[in-house]
């Protein structure tokens, strides 16, 4: 329904100072309020929902496209079922995701193993270009995480050591 | 076909994926010609983004030939070499309608608050992106553009994000003549927006960064002054000092969740994730901006929170204004700024690598390695 006067004459000094000059969206936008109609407008065709689409609960439906990319599955993918039962305004929305992408790294190891394939983490990590751009920052940073490494070896070793009396 | 794997943080790699197809009568298979890594993908490369699945590509920068359309296409043919906006947007919703095609409605499942993305997480829609061989775009009547007859492809693909994101962050920014603007950031939008401040009419336009060379690409490229805040003891006060003590009259914030420059906003923000990312560069912004001034953000930041002087811009009497580059409102102007000469977007580019080579440009790009400014990706096909 628009906005005109007669819906709102019952309010005295409805839209008297309004100016439509005094758009701060503009240009952005150009304001024709089609969003005061509701969600009515003309849907496109709806893609066939084939796989299973997590959608926000801010919405009541799947939207007419959407991505097909990498479903919900595994450990992850309950994460993320759970998280989509919180809107968009909850930490337990979000933070779930987040906890389910990280469950998901293990999960694409196990997954590379189980296919056969043995990830290459030195080339994902694109040390080559690090190694041709950057070799003594790269050897700095290599020589501080091997020494972490091994005073925490060595720690732990002592530590068990001490247990032994 | 051969297409970029994200596998978890910091680790991409190239994978064969099966090809694209058809799942929707107004959808396109594109052959990409050009991608490019954006800084904005910096955020899901280091996994700050919630809902980045491992199997995705990423990549929401591309341009490419069409190679196939579904049955409700009528504005592309087979063939067509085309420019493809980062966003997807349909054209028939309340947003669309009012030309805010960064907000379709149609076209993300997953969150209300996100317009729809290539190749940009589950959050963004869960499409796959450029980064490969051959996409599928939706809604192909409505965002995808003809590459005018002449235009250099590596002028072309910037006109899918930089170019636009750049011009918007400016526009927002309502620049009127003789204002001094401030930009936050020297990546490639950054030095975009310092570039088209000027065709607003500002009448000083400064950028700060911390990469020398960044800030000496930007000042040959964007004629504009630029400085190292690492050099400044409070870039706050030192923009204060630099406008008669009034504060810049724009600032822009073009870097979004990647921030360096305060240690509790990095720790907090990028390192620990208890924030959407540093929000350095707008807690900059809205502290350096006169009262009365506009911040406009273009940097991006994750859903939850950030830490920001909101106080500040209550009682400054702020305007903040933000958005994704809506890109298919801008295309026609910016297509026109880039044939007469106005805008040379391929000068932006200092990277040409084969798509194979994902890893090594993603590498490159974060670790600022062999002053990267632009990174374009190119698939073999478009090498022959």
């Amino acid at each position: 329904m628009e906005n005109t006067p007669e819906k709102f004459k019952h309010i005295k000094g409805w839209g008297i100072d309004a100016d439509p000059k005094n758009d701060p969206t503009y240009p952005m936008k150009r304001r024709t309020n089609e969003e005061h109609k509701g969600y009515s407008w003309e849907r496109p065709t709806q893609q066939p929902i084939n796989i299973e689409v997590l959608h926000s609960n801010e919405r009541p439906n799947v939207t007419a496209v959407f991505g097909e990319s990498v479903p919900p599955s595994g450990l992850s993918g309950m994460i993320r079922r759970f998280a989509f039962k919180y809107s968009e305004n909850s930490y337990l929305h979000w933070l779930p995701l987040l906890v389910a992408d990280r469950v998901n790294v293990v999960e694409g190891i196990v997954e590379d193993f189980a296919g056969g394939k043995v990830p290459n983490i030195f080339a994902e990590k694109g040390y080559m270009a690090e190694w041709k751009h950057n070799r003594t920052g790269l050897l700095t940073k290599m020589a501080v995480v091997a020494a972490i490494t091994a005073a925490g070896v060595m720690l732990l070793v002592r530590k068990d050591d001490d247990d032994e009396y | 076909m051969l297409a970029m794997n994200y596998r978890g943080p910091k680790r991409v790699r190239i994978d064969e994926k099966p090809m694209p197809e058809i799942k929707h009568p107004q959808d396109a298979i594109v052959r990409v010609t050009r991608s490019c890594i954006c800084g904005s993908d910096l955020h899901l490369y280091n996994g700050n983004v919630p809902d980045t699945r491992v199997g995705s590509t990423f990549g929401h920068e591309f341009t490419g030939i069409v190679e196939e359309i579904g049955s409700e296409v009528t504005k592309l043919k087979v063939g067509d070499h085309v420019i493809v906006p980062f966003n997807i947007s349909c054209g028939q919703c309340a947003f669309c309608k009012q030309e805010l095609y960064g907000n379709c409605h149609e076209a993300n499942p997953e969150a209300t608050a996100v317009g729809a993305i290539f190749g940009y997480s589950h959050t963004a829609g869960g499409y796959n992106g450029g980064q490969a061989e051959y996409v599928r775009v939706p809604y192909a009547n409505v965002g995808p553009t003809v590459i005018p007859e002449g235009m250099d492809p590596d002028d072309a693909v910037l006109l899918t994000d930089v170019v636009p994101t750049g011009y918007q962050a400016a526009e927002m920014a309502g620049i009127q003549k003789g204002d001094t603007v401030l930009i936050f950031g020297a990546g490639p939008i950054g030095i975009m927006a310092a570039k088209c401040s000027w065709l607003f009419g500002a009448g000083r336009v400064i950028v700060l960064d911390k990469e020398e060379y960044r800030l000496e690409f930007a000042r040959n490229y964007a004629d504009c002054e630029a400085y190292n805040f690492e050099e400044m003891d409070d870039p706050v006060l030192w923009a204060k000092k630099q406008t008669d003590w009034m504060g810049a009259d724009v600032c822009i914030d073009a870097v979004g969740a990647e921030a360096a420059g305060n240690v509790m906003q990095t720790i907090t923000g990028r390192k620990l994730l208890l924030q959407a990312g540093s929000a350095t560069a707008l807690h900059w912004a809205i502290n350096s901006v006169k009262k009365g001034g506009i911040v406009s953000i273009v940097g991006v930041y994750g859903p939850t929170d950030n830490l920001v002087p909101i106080g500040n811009v209550l009682n400054k009497g702020l305007t903040i204004r933000a958005n994704q580059a809506s890109v298919k409102r801008l295309l026609p102007r910016l297509i026109e700024h880039v044939q007469n000469g106005v805008i040379n977007p391929k000068g932006l580019i200092t990277h040409r690598i084969p798509l194979e080579d994902v890893a090594d440009g993603y590498r490159m790009f974060s670790e600022k390695l062999d002053n990267c400014i632009k990174t374009v990706l190119i698939p073999p096909s478009a090498r022959m």
